[in-house]
């Protein structure tokens, strides 16, 4: 056996025998959820309809129900929840196992996040969109009756030319005149450029030459100068210009041009390491999270919100 | 140094960011003690925008992130959730996310059920849930909320809903704030919201890291306040622990100050590996000069 299998090999027999450990020998064990029953009113007006849920709630609550009263039935372990925990837990960290080297592990993770991803996009899709606002529309009615008791709506025929669209949009599945899925498509992609185009002529082209035409020297009748609002102005439209200028092509950059190009190329650079900065401590935060779950609600190792007793 | 350097094994430098991040977590959640935060100016336009509504004013929340996301932006949309609690403000949830809904339901979960249990579903928040369509959803919600919105998230019809009485489309709130973890978040918002109505809708945002110096063109014109990443979560969680947290505020309330800690270890790690990879490649080049 390779001296790096008998190592891994080692380092997960000692893990297992010490999630055993944990879980079975321990006072409290580890990974274990709870719930909390809770009666939900109607948001309707004058509804007396009631049902119930049930809400995540901390160890130290159920801990605390059950010593004033061991036979309520209010807060309560729960199995679908820990199994969840310990799901989570596994596959954080057979995703995380990629780092050393590819392995099943990661795959096996990889695939069910790819195949549960697609099924609840299809799930999503169906009851957020062709049900609401397809079937909804045309039927209101027959929708009303099975599956949105609250929906209010008159039928709107309008609605027919989305589901015709829709109908030869799938058409491209079919063995014969797959063309006629183009029409629809020129249909989207003609409608979300035009959308899009929009947005950003307005927003971006026209907002952002209006945020760019600012007063250089600033100052207030109460504080008079302001030395670093001006400064920060003068920079803000000495960056613009310098970028724009790196970005016209239709002059050599020589001389002078070659200087403000230059120029450009420096606030481009800092605004790609801010960009960087920013990207590093998003990345951190989610790995944080990771850890604080394996530390806090599965390993029971810490607990920054005090929602546990006896830790 | 050198040769040691320049066939390092990745595995180490994972290894070693692996330890920077998790010795903090451990040692922050152990003492209890995190860093200072100073909030900038950004956080306290965020913080004064709500601050400045009056009890009653009706605010949308758009939730537009998912769970891979929720390390950076579910603290600030715990401590938008709680500011607005305070205020006594009229709540509208609504996600153009799929899994945004869950996103609300935690947020209601771990702030209103828990300490504003007073409050009222239909009359004091509302959870309108997700719908789908991108931009076209804020496009349409702008003149029109109830063109696409007939129901809630649990399908309560919204004209059974007392505080949706009053509403129309977007422009007929206060304020409009925006968790976003990308398309389609703060950047659509600012497109199709607040720059075609820049006198009737206001937005405040907290977005991902990746997302924010993508957004600072659009401060302070169309988004007059911006919490980037957890850093802006930090600053702005010590603002409204600051004013409503009270001597001994609950630690939930304090999840992005307390990841404040990996980020300042694992940070000062990477700038290290930067200096250490361009010592080894200055040394590199002069070699092959040299020779």
């Amino acid at each position: 056996m390779k001296r790096e299998t008998l190592i891994s090999i080692s380092l997960l027999l000692i893990a297992t025998l010490y999630l055993i450990g944990r879980v079975f020998f321990s006072e409290h064990g580890m990974g274990k959820a709870y719930v909390r029953t809770v009666e939900v009113k109607s948001s309707k007006l004058n509804s007396a309809l009631t049902w119930t849920k049930h809400v995540n709630t901390t160890q130290r609550n159920y801990h605390d129900a059950v010593a004033k009263n061991p036979t309520q039935t209010e807060y309560k372990f729960s199995w679908s929840r820990t199994i969840g925990i310990w799901v989570a837990a596994f596959f954080t960290l057979f995703i995380l196992s990629f780092l050393y080297k590819d392995n099943p592990l990661y795959k096996i993770a990889e695939s069910v996040v790819v195949g549960v991803s697609a099924a609840y996009w299809m799930v999503v899709a169906f009851w957020t969109t062709i049900v609401p606002n397809l079937l909804g529309k045309l039927s209101p009615e027959w929708i009303k009756s099975w599956a949105m008791p609250g929906l209010n709506t008159e039928a709107e025929l309008i609605y027919l030319v989305p589901l015709i669209m829709g109908i030869m949009l799938i058409w491209r599945l079919a063995p014969n005149g797959s063309w006629i899925s183009r029409w629809p498509l020129a249909f989207i992609i003609g409608t979300t450029a035009g959308i899009r185009l929009i947005g950003f002529l307005h927003a971006d082209f026209l907002g952002q030459i209006r945020n760019t035409i600012i007063s250089l020297v600033v100052s207030s009748p109460d504080t008079g100068f302001d030395f670093w609002d001006s400064l920060k102005n003068i920079v803000i439209v000495i960056g613009v210009l310098a970028t724009l200028v790196y970005f016209f092509f239709s002059i050599e950059h020589k001389g002078y041009v070659g200087k403000i190009a230059k120029l450009g190329i420096w606030f481009l650079m800092i605004t790609f390491g801010a960009a960087f900065g920013y990207t590093v401590m998003g990345r951190i935060a989610l790995l944080a999270i990771r850890i604080e779950f394996l530390l806090n609600d599965w390993l029971w190792l810490i607990d920054p919100s005090y929602s546990r007793v006896l830790m | 140094m050198y040769e040691l350097l320049k066939d390092l094994d990745k595995r180490w430098i994972f290894l070693l960011m692996f330890l920077s991040v998790t010795i903090p977590i451990y040692i922050i959640a152990k003492t209890g003690k995190s860093f200072p935060e100073v909030p900038t100016v950004l956080s306290e336009a965020v913080f004064q925008s709500i601050e400045n509504l009056n009890e009653g004013d009706p605010v949308l929340l758009s939730f537009d992130f998912d769970p891979a996301s929720e390390g950076e932006l579910g603290p600030m949309a715990t401590a938008f959730v709680r500011h607005c609690a305070e205020k006594k403000v009229k709540m509208y949830f609504m996600a153009l996310w799929p899994v945004g809904p869950q996103m609300i339901d935690d947020a209601i979960a771990r702030v209103i059920d828990t300490d504003f249990s007073h409050l009222v579903y239909g009359q004091d928040y509302v959870n309108l849930g997700f719908k789908p369509g991108n931009e076209g959803v804020i496009k349409v919600i702008v003149t029109d909320m109830r063109e696409l919105y007939t129901t809630d998230d649990i399908g309560t019809s919204i004209d059974e809903i007392p505080m949706m009485a009053h509403i129309d489309n977007v422009q007929d709130f206060d304020l409009v704030i925006n968790v976003s973890a990308g398309y389609a978040g703060t950047k659509e918002w600012v497109q199709y919201a607040s720059t075609p109505y820049p006198e009737k809708i206001k937005i405040v945002a907290g977005c991902t890291g990746v997302q924010a110096p993508l957004l600072y063109p659009y401060i302070p014109n169309q988004l007059p306040g911006l919490l980037g990443a957890i850093k802006g979560a930090a600053e702005y969680e010590k603002l409204v622990i600051d004013k409503y947290g009270g001597l001994n505020p609950d630690p939930k309330y304090l999840e992005a100050k307390r990841r404040m800690g990996p980020q300042l270890v694992a940070h000062l790690l990477i700038i290290i590996l930067i200096i250490l990879a361009n010592y080894i490649y200055f040394i590199e080049r002069r070699r092959e000069m040299s020779s």
